[in-house]
């Protein structure tokens, strides 16, 4: 999971996304593909957004939700909080798996 | 050449008529009947000679699953100017509209994305003078 999490943060454009569903959640793919091209011109297809989203997904760092027939994305720090806490507070146990 | 008319699919002619005219604001232009169907068209009042946005009805076995994966992804079926995003925004959401995309400044434009109950998303856009 924590070899997850550090690939997942390991490319720009994901760390992007993270940065603007920090800024607002719930975001539709339209509107993250959106705040890619227009606040960082990151002209990247629907589908490569797509590919990055699965990646924050399978990471965790990402949560997708339905409501009905929309489909939106939150961002869940709680991966983040087990990655510091392995340096910072060294007596937590180790997530190896 | 210039656009003379843009349709939406919609998934029931009365309703979106509704919305279109009551919610939205736009007023009817054509009606004709057409089976079981009309040719059902709507214009802005601001320029009622202008494009007219034809309603379409949703019938043809491909609209379905088109309709429903660009609304899951979010992506706009069609884009209209308004003069104040945040406004209509205002306004639309205390008439009880869904909006999917709030207003999002991006640059000189802002936008913001609307659910028009007959299975289509709605982009509003205005451009800062």
């Amino acid at each position: 999971m924590a070899e997850d999490v550090f690939k997942a943060l390991a490319d720009p454009t994901r760390r992007r996304i993270l940065d603007e569903l920090a800024e607002r959640d719930g975001q539709s793919l339209f509107e993250i593909c959106t705040r890619l091209v227009t606040k960082y011109g990151l002209g990247l297809s629907r589908q490569a957004v797509s590919q990055h989203l699965a990646v924050l997904e399978s990471a965790g760092l990402v949560v997708s939700r339905r409501e009905g027939r929309y489909k939106f994305h939150d961002l869940n720090t709680e991966p983040l909080e087990r990655v510091m806490t392995r340096w910072l507070k060294p007596d937590a146990a180790e997530d190896i798996s | 050449m210039r656009i003379h008319i843009t349709s939406v699919f919609v998934d029931d002619q009365d309703k979106a008529m509704r919305f279109y005219t009551e919610v939205l604001g736009f007023v009817k232009k054509h009606d004709v009947p057409v089976g079981a169907d009309r040719w059902l068209t709507v214009v802005s009042p601001e320029d009622p000679d202008g494009t007219e946005l034809l309603l379409e009805p949703s019938g043809h076995p491909a609209v379905q699953p088109y309709k429903t994966a660009l609304v899951e992804d979010g992506i706009p079926a069609a884009s209209f100017a308004v003069d104040d995003v945040q406004a209509e925004f205002e306004r639309l959401r205390g008439l009880g509209v869904r909006f999917t995309q709030e207003p999002l400044e991006m640059g000189s434009i802002t936008s913001a994305v609307l659910d028009d109950t007959c299975g289509n998303l709605i982009q509003l856009v205005h451009t800062k003078a």
